[in-house]
């Protein structure tokens, strides 16, 4: 491996800590929400949240280019906020990486909030708890499996993306090449050798993630 | 008797017509010509063309790997040289059948002038090209960029698309102000079709040779030697240049 492809890693890794702890503090209030409300807007919410399990990044990826470009809706705010255009930046690829991971973030956080049920915390009212004081110590506790499979898949989802990044990336070394652009390239021009070590890496490294999340989390397996 | 003997003709008619199919990968930069010179293609022949566009080296790759192509219209001359040598192209079957021209093009009608000055002015904060690693277009841009010893201080402001196609994609979407790309992108029946360019001089860059080739898959069948023999006739090679390439 050379420099190239250590910064293409490490940038990887980083991309993937920053999607990772912004998708935990923005999934688990909606995850909330979708496990509590009654609302009917329940039903629009969790498809909207669910939507890019099941678009192709193209999709996605051609309308974030279009929507963050400088006649786009979101670049309309961003330059009008003074934060410039966000294709071909890390901020950029930061919030596209946070649309496309959700799903794998809020659901399974979602499953474990509603698995709790009403009982645990009406029990934690009458002994005068608040809501809030209810759900710090009593329903994330015992969401904990939840909280840690969504990390680990929404970690993992990240480090795995591939379409949208290519898209809206435009392979900047340093800032927006991530290691499975970093291994497209090197297939493209032929270097085999190359991305052979970059790809079996990346096969190991997932293959070593989901082992770790089935073997202390068995219970993840009826819900995923 | 006689509905199930129409049925059977019926079947080896459409079998004989599917015989006729000829599978083509075609360089990103040539999507439109093609598009158009297939329909002639067809119109004139009878056979079908079936077209696959990408980035040259993906499709070695591909090729490489059993792909069911029969014939590649390359972005360059090395990847069919491989391909022959190989023993995945038919030997003596190459020609260069476009000369590709390098534009630096803007959706902006105001931003790129005649001369490539903007370059050195430095009135932007993206310039888009295709990866130079895997694409023509993009050695070619970084090429004239170094003699005309601007690379160093555009280098931070380069984003590239994974082809030439994408390269475009950039640009038209504003996202990046302008771009390297292929003069066939932007050129339409003779003139450009929208924004501004500069045509980058010929002794700036080595000139783009896109050669095509048999492939071994294609070696017997009539139809992809009518077409190899189609884009050398006049009429592919008008439109071929209708869309700013240059001919051999």
């Amino acid at each position: 491996m050379d420099h190239a492809d250590l910064a293409a890693v490490w940038l990887t890794l980083k991309l993937a800590i920053v999607v990772t702890a912004l998708l935990m503090i923005i999934g688990t209030p909606i995850a909330w929400w979708l496990a509590r409300t009654r609302s009917r807007l329940k039903g629009v919410i969790g498809a909207l949240v669910a939507l890019p399990l099941v678009l192709p990044p193209t999709v996605i990826g051609f309308y974030l280019l279009v929507a963050m470009g400088p006649n786009g809706p979101v670049g309309h705010l961003t330059q009008s906020l003074g934060l410039g255009l966000l294709p071909f930046t890390f901020p950029g690829l930061v919030i596209a990486s946070v649309f496309y991971s959700l799903p794998f973030v809020v659901q399974p956080i979602q499953n474990a909030f509603e698995a709790i049920g009403e009982r645990p915390l009406e029990v934690a009212a009458t002994l005068r708890a608040s809501p809030w004081d209810a759900f710090w110590s009593v329903a994330v506790p015992l969401a904990r499996p939840g909280f840690l499979s969504g990390a680990i898949l929404g970690f993992a989802h990240t480090v795995g993306e591939f379409g949208i990044v290519l898209m809206i990336g435009g392979n900047i070394p340093d800032k927006t090449r991530v290691v499975s652009v970093q291994i497209y390239d090197h297939v493209e021009a032929l270097e085999y050798g190359s991305a052979h070590w970059l790809a079996g890496g990346m096969v190991l490294f997932c293959f070593a993630v989901l082992l770790a999340l089935y073997t202390w989390n068995p219970s993840r397996r009826q819900t995923l | 008797m006689s509905r199930l003997s129409l049925l059977a003709a019926l079947l080896l008619a459409s079998i004989a017509a599917h015989a006729d199919e000829v599978s083509v990968a075609v360089a990103a930069n040539f999507t439109a010509p093609m598009q158009q010179i297939a329909a002639l293609f067809e119109k004139d022949s009878g056979h079908k063309a079936s077209l696959a566009f990408g980035a040259t080296g993906k499709f070695y790759a591909q090729i490489a790997n059993g792909a069911p192509f029969e014939i590649l219209l390359a972005a360059d001359d090395e990847t069919p040289v491989k391909l022959e040598k190989e023993g995945l192209g038919v030997a003596g079957s190459r020609f260069t059948y476009a000369v590709g021209k390098l534009v630096l093009w803007s959706a902006n009608a105001d931003l790129v002038d005649g001369a490539g000055a903007v370059l050195k002015t430095g009135n932007f904060k993206h310039l888009a090209l295709a990866n130079p690693k895997a694409a023509p277009y993009g050695a070619a841009a970084i090429e004239a960029m170094t003699k005309l010893g601007v690379l160093a201080e555009l280098q931070p402001r380069i984003v590239q698309g994974e082809n030439i196609s994408q390269a475009h994609q950039f640009v038209v979407s504003g996202n990046a102000e302008l771009g390297f790309v292929a003069l066939s992108q932007v050129y339409k029946d003779g003139k450009l079709a929208n924004g501004s360019m500069w045509a980058v001089p010929a002794n700036l860059y080595a000139p783009i040779l896109q050669d095509a080739v048999l492939l071994a898959k294609g070696r017997d069948k009539p139809a992809a030697a009518a077409l190899l023999a189609y884009l050398k006739g006049d009429k592919a090679r008008a439109i071929i240049k209708s869309y700013g390439y240059e001919l051999r």
